[in-house]
């Protein structure tokens, strides 16, 4: 029972630490690649598109949703001690240091990630992986090296958009609900936000699409067994990025508390 | 069988003693097989018995566990990144499968090798994708997307993806498999004139005992992850061994069933 219980705990560490291996190898070779000519723009731009600028519809209508919900949630206790004003402070800086890059990088992991890890992932059981090999052209560099381009370029500017429309949402319900005056709402916003807090906030939106581009695209390159296997293997990337997204983040929260405080 | 044209017996593809097994499953267990340049080699075997996986290890997509393949006389398990690649673009494979990439149209599947390696104004990428199109029968498909395409036009399309970056080598994993029979003895023929015109070193995989007489200089059987017969066509047809006399007669008793 306990050497049972023992040699499953034993395989699931191994099977951590073959998918942490496996993930960092693909990663090197993104960038080696990534960093040797020749480079296609082309592609580069095609999957901007396809990451990036499809994603921006539904980035709006969360971060929108996002700020309300923050607004009227702050506003609760604010009203008890008489200081309205400080939402528009407090929703500024939680929107652009946390809630906007974690926010919009979940989503994108959602959106992207899925349909990356599905599109590699059927590509590999048709073997279109293994012919884009026989044609001379190396997977990682046609399929990876693009995407995870793309994905560290798109989630800053998808934050920064998602941080406007946030404290957009937010503003909002201020001026229309709470009564606050537009120019007030928007001289406390600035007020707060320093230049540390932007830079932080995006700063790690570069790794966050690291992240998903080089997560998904592993769980895509390594799909066994046809339809069943490539719906796993969505699921998986999905669940692994969110996970170390959040990890990540957290890294970079403690970080950057002690390297700007 | 030395061709007109060349002049010398080179041996282009050299298998030794050739091992791969997936996980408990054995499938090439000591194969060795030697492939003269300019002829066609046929294999023939049991479903399931490991040719798309020699096809691959000589591809160098699969590595192998022990063994060596050679090619023109360079190991292919030994050779990485750029070398791997050229040695590649001298060879063509059709997948069993057909693998056309699904996100690109037919154009852009079969000028693929040339449009990503060789740079060449587009005008005459368009033509040679044009050209290898018409070889394999089909015509004013450039534009359309694989999945529009029936089963057999894949088959085509993939055999022309091969053939367009002029290979010296090319491997066809079935190629007359689901295709009507006048198309896959159009596709015989062409295997033939490419055999004999461009004098290109090709294996063939196939189950259709007909083709592999007709387009093979040499026909192997693999078996039990080795290859148990080699020889001519008519060599083949009139052998002794118990094994390859029930696989090409198609019978369901024999030994091949019995173990
Ligand atoms: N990537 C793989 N992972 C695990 N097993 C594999 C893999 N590829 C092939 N096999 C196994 O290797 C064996 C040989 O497969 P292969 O595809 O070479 O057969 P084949 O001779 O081409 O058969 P067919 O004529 O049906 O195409 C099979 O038992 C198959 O299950
Ligand atoms: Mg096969």
């Amino acid at each position: 029972m306990i050497s049972q219980l023992l040699i499953k705990l034993g395989s699931k560490v191994m099977a951590l630490l073959y998918f942490c291996g496996g993930l960092s190898n693909l990663a090197f070779q993104g960038f080696y690649l990534g960093f040797t000519p020749p480079f296609k723009t082309g592609r580069i731009i095609e999957q901007a598109k396809k990451t990036g600028i499809d994603s921006f519809p539904i980035v709006s209508l969360i971060a929108l949703f996002i700020g309300f919900i923050f607004a009227l949630q702050t506003a609760y206790f604010m009203q008890r001690i008489g200081s309205e004003l400080y939402i528009a402070s407090l929703v500024a800086l939680s929107v652009v240091r946390e809630l906007g890059p974690v926010i919009t990088a979940l989503v994108v992991a959602g959106r992207v990630g899925a349909a990356i890890t599905a599109e590699l992932g059927s590509m590999q059981v048709t073997e279109q992986i293994d012919a884009l090999e026989t044609l001379g052209t190396n997977p990682v560099k046609y399929l990876v090296v693009p995407r995870f381009i793309a994905l560290s370029f798109m989630l800053p500017l998808l934050t920064i958009y998602a941080d406007a429309i946030g404290i957009f949402g937010s503003y909002l319900i201020c001026v229309f609900k709470l009564g606050i005056s537009s120019a007030m709402y928007m001289r406390v916003t600035f007020e707060a936000l320093l230049f540390k807090d932007l830079f932080t906030g995006l700063f790690k939106t570069i790794f966050f699409g690291m992240i998903i581009a080089f997560v998904s695209c592993y769980e895509g390159f390594n799909v066994e067994g046809g339809a069943e296997g490539v719906g796993k293997a969505t699921r998986h990337s999905v669940v692994t990025s969110f996970i170390l997204i959040i990890a990540a983040d957290c890294f970079f929260t403690a970080l950057f508390y002690f390297i700007f405080p | 069988m030395l061709r007109p044209g060349l002049d010398k017996i080179i041996t282009m593809i050299e298998i030794k003693n050739l091992h791969k097994s997936f996980a408990d499953n054995k499938v090439l267990d000591g194969l060795s097989l030697k492939i003269t340049e300019g002829t066609t080699c046929v294999i023939i075997g049991r479903s399931g018995c490991g040719k798309s996986v020699l096809l691959k290890h000589i591809e160098g997509i699969l590595r192998p566990e022990n063994g060596e393949v050679f090619i023109d006389g360079k190991e292919v398990g030994k050779l990485k990144g750029v070398d791997l690649n050229a040695l590649r673009m001298r060879m063509g494979m059709v997948f069993q499968g057909g693998a056309l990439f699904d996100s690109l149209n037919v154009a852009g599947n079969v000028g693929f090798g040339l449009i990503e390696h060789k740079h060449l104004p587009e005008k005459e990428v368009f033509e040679r994708v044009k050209d290898s199109l018409a070889l394999v029968g089909l015509r004013g498909i450039e534009e359309k997307m694989p999945s529009e395409l029936s089963g057999g036009m894949k088959k085509r399309v993939a055999l022309a993806r091969a053939i367009c970056i002029k290979p010296e080598i090319i491997l066809y994993d079935e190629p007359t498999t689901g295709v009507d029979p006048i198309t896959a003895d159009s596709i015989n023929e062409l295997i033939r004139s490419l055999h004999d015109k461009l004098k290109v070193t090709s294996i063939v995989v196939t189950h259709d005992m007909r083709s592999a007489y007709k387009i093979g200089d040499k026909i192997a059987m693999l078996y039990d992850g080795k290859i148990i017969a080699e020889g001519s066509p008519e060599e083949i047809q009139n052998s002794k061994n118990p094994y390859v006399y029930q696989f090409i007669n198609g019978l369901a008793k024999g030994p091949i069933t019995e173990n």
